[in-house]
């Protein structure tokens, strides 16, 4: 019994002891990340969206779909934000209110910018981690259809497929998921290419290891930080697909809206002296995609071999 | 130099017919034919409309004679939805808009950009410096969509300078908004390529040695400091040809402006395919050309890349 109390004494103690070792690269990094200004306010931006999306919905006092029918008619008389009717940010020119669907469109377009962006990563890490590491004919093949499909008019073509399967969610997704892989194959695949004659490729290799799991364990968690800094800085270029295309009427469709179909919104009855219903949207819109390049170009300072 | 170009066409080639066939398989695959509407057609008449659109061949004979259509004789067919209308029609009409105010922002992003990027680095870390590097920050948030309904807000709401929208054949006061609308964030994507690029090519040796044999600073930084510096500008202007022939969508739906991305929406909404593969393989085949001169002029103004 004693001498069990003992060996926890000194366990405790060790583990209060501040551990004498070499710092990590990764420990490096943060550190960078975290004494950069402008990435570390991105982060704030980003957090405060977060809990925007999360918590709206507990704190607007009306629904999405509920018309107040007391604006109805007179929305740049009676519509504007106030504490007072509940509608923080005001009504949108039915009569519903803004804050519910800023809230709602907060939610769907930074959700279409992580899925697209996760998807991207996935097929994009696999497809240039496996052409660089296999290489030769194979290599060749997997890289000539990324050239080609680079050519291919992205937004266009997604355009066609929304219209031709159905303007849905899921659509979306896949097609956003489809056509945007294609830098990240690249990217990683040139990486892999330096990364595959190093000495415990080699070591793994000479150990039988098969190449499939090479490239998962090996290969893959090296290329962690250019796949962690391009897919921070591709985020907001999903956002910005989805709302490009929604702002063009072809996106999300009623009674779900985004960030694109708000601002598409506003801008079409700004004349009318509802401006709110423009700048509120915009304003979660320019501020995410601010805190997004901040923190992916901190990311990258932070990551950057070339700055130690 | 003539087997790069060759070599290169030898990709562009092969792309093209990929898009090509690639559209009209996808159009095959959607669910429901061009023609289902709201109200069912009568089966005699879709059998007609079918054999009027050849739409009664079989597959590789559609997708046969579709492309070689578009390669011999230019002709994108018919419009599904407008029979009296063409494919061709749609573009003559709308694309010399597009190319338009599309050429002219792209020369305002170039010349802007580069003047901004290259004065930026020139007079690094001065007000100049910071203002380049302010507005290419900012501008990387504002995308076409969003200055669009900023700037009317501005010029015509608050300010009634410019008129709100409308072609009026091109008069300038007409032309100054989807210019700048459409022109800012390439404008600030260059400057901001620029300015990195210059620096990096200031810092180096052949830099040093012209400013130690005592060439005129102007001479140093026209022959010696700039011809290096554009090149990764150069191979920017690829992507951003793409990415400003998409904003023209948006720039013709907001200041209806009457160019070929108008159709394209309005060809979107009402399912016409017919148009909507036509301008999409017309907007492919332009990038395809546009990527090709670019890396000709590449290997042209860089010694070092030989293939």
């Amino acid at each position: 019994m004693l001498v069990e109390q003992q060996k926890m004494e000194s366990l405790a103690g060790r583990l209060v002891e501040e551990e004498v070792k070499g710092r990590s690269p990764w420990a490096d990094a943060r550190r960078r990340f975290v004494r950069n200004k402008a990435a570390m306010l991105g982060l704030v931006i980003l957090v405060f969206v977060g809990a925007f999306a999360l918590f709206g919905p507990y704190i607007a006092a009306w629904s999405i779909d509920e018309l107040d029918f007391m604006v109805l008619g007179q929305v740049a008389e009676l519509g504007g934000p106030s504490i007072e009717t509940g509608h923080y940010f005001g009504t949108d020119d039915l009569g519903r209110d803004l804050f519910a669907r800023v809230v709602q469109g907060t939610q769907i377009s930074l959700m279409v910018g992580l899925v697209g962006a996760a998807i991207a990563v996935i097929v994009g890490t696999l497809w240039g981690a496996i052409a660089g590491y296999v290489g030769g004919a194979t290599d060749n093949v997997m890289m000539r259809t990324v050239d080609i499909l680079m050519a291919i008019p992205y937004m266009f073509v997604l355009i066609l497929l929304l219209v031709m399967f159905g303007r849905s969610i899921a659509m979306l997704f896949f097609g956003i998921g489809l056509l945007s892989w294609l830098d990240m194959s690249r990217i990683v695949r040139g990486q892999t290419l330096s990364l595959k004659n190093m000495e415990y490729i080699e070591a793994a290799r000479a150990t039988g290891v098969s190449g499939f799991r090479i490239i998962l364990r090996h290969i893959v968690p090296n290329l962690l930080g250019i796949v962690a800094v391009y897919a921070t800085l591709l985020v907001p270029l999903m956002i910005l697909t989805e709302s490009f295309i929604s702002f063009l009427g072809l996106g999300v469709q009623e009674p779900l809206t985004s960030w694109g179909a708000l601002i598409s919104e506003g801008a079409g009855t700004m004349q009318y002296g509802t401006l709110w219903q423009l700048l509120f949207p915009l304003f979660f819109f320019v501020i995410t995609l601010f805190g997004f390049f901040f923190v992916g170009d901190g990311l990258r300072d932070a990551l950057d071999p070339k700055d130690r | 130099m003539v087997s790069f170009i060759l070599k290169r066409l030898a990709v562009a080639i092969p792309t093209l017919l990929v898009l090509i066939v690639l559209s009209f398989v996808l159009m095959h695959a959607a669910p429901g034919g061009p023609f289902t509407r709201e109200r069912a057609i009568p089966p005699e008449v879709l059998v007609n409309l079918n054999a009027r659109y050849g739409l009664d061949e079989p597959l590789w004979k559609q997708i046969g004679t579709y492309l070689w259509n578009i390669v011999a004789h230019f002709d994108f067919g018919p419009s599904f939805v407008y029979p009296s209308r063409t494919v061709n029609d749609v573009i003559a009409q709308g694309f010399p808009i597009t190319l338009t105010y599309g050429a002219i922002s792209f020369l305002v992003a170039v010349i802007v950009g580069c003047s901004l990027g290259v004065a930026a680095a020139i007079k690094q870390n001065s007000w100049l410096d910071y203002l380049a590097v302010g507005i290419s920050i900012g501008a990387q948030v504002l995308p076409n969509f969003v200055m669009a309904p900023i700037l009317v807000l501005v010029f015509t709401l608050w300010l009634g300078w410019l008129p709100g929208g409308g072609w009026n054949d091109g008069q300038w006061e007409y032309l100054i908004m989807p210019v700048v609308a459409l022109s800012t964030s390439f404008m600030a994507s260059i400057a901001r390529i620029t300015r990195s690029s210059m620096l990096e090519v200031l810092a180096q040796n052949h830099i040093r040695t012209a400013r130690a044999k005592g060439l005129p600073t102007r001479r140093i930084l026209l022959r010696h400091a700039l011809k290096p510096a554009m090149l990764p500008v150069i191979s920017y202007l690829g992507p951003a040809f793409v990415t400003m022939i998409t904003g023209s969508v948006v720039i013709d739906l907001f200041f209806s402006t009457g160019g070929i991305g108008l159709f394209f929406v309005n060809a979107a909404l009402s399912r016409d395919y017919s148009v909507m593969m036509g301008i999409t393989i017309l907007i492919g085949g332009l990038t395809i050309l546009f990527n090709l001169v670019v890396d000709i002029l590449y290997a042209w103004i860089d010694p070092r890349i030989r293939y």
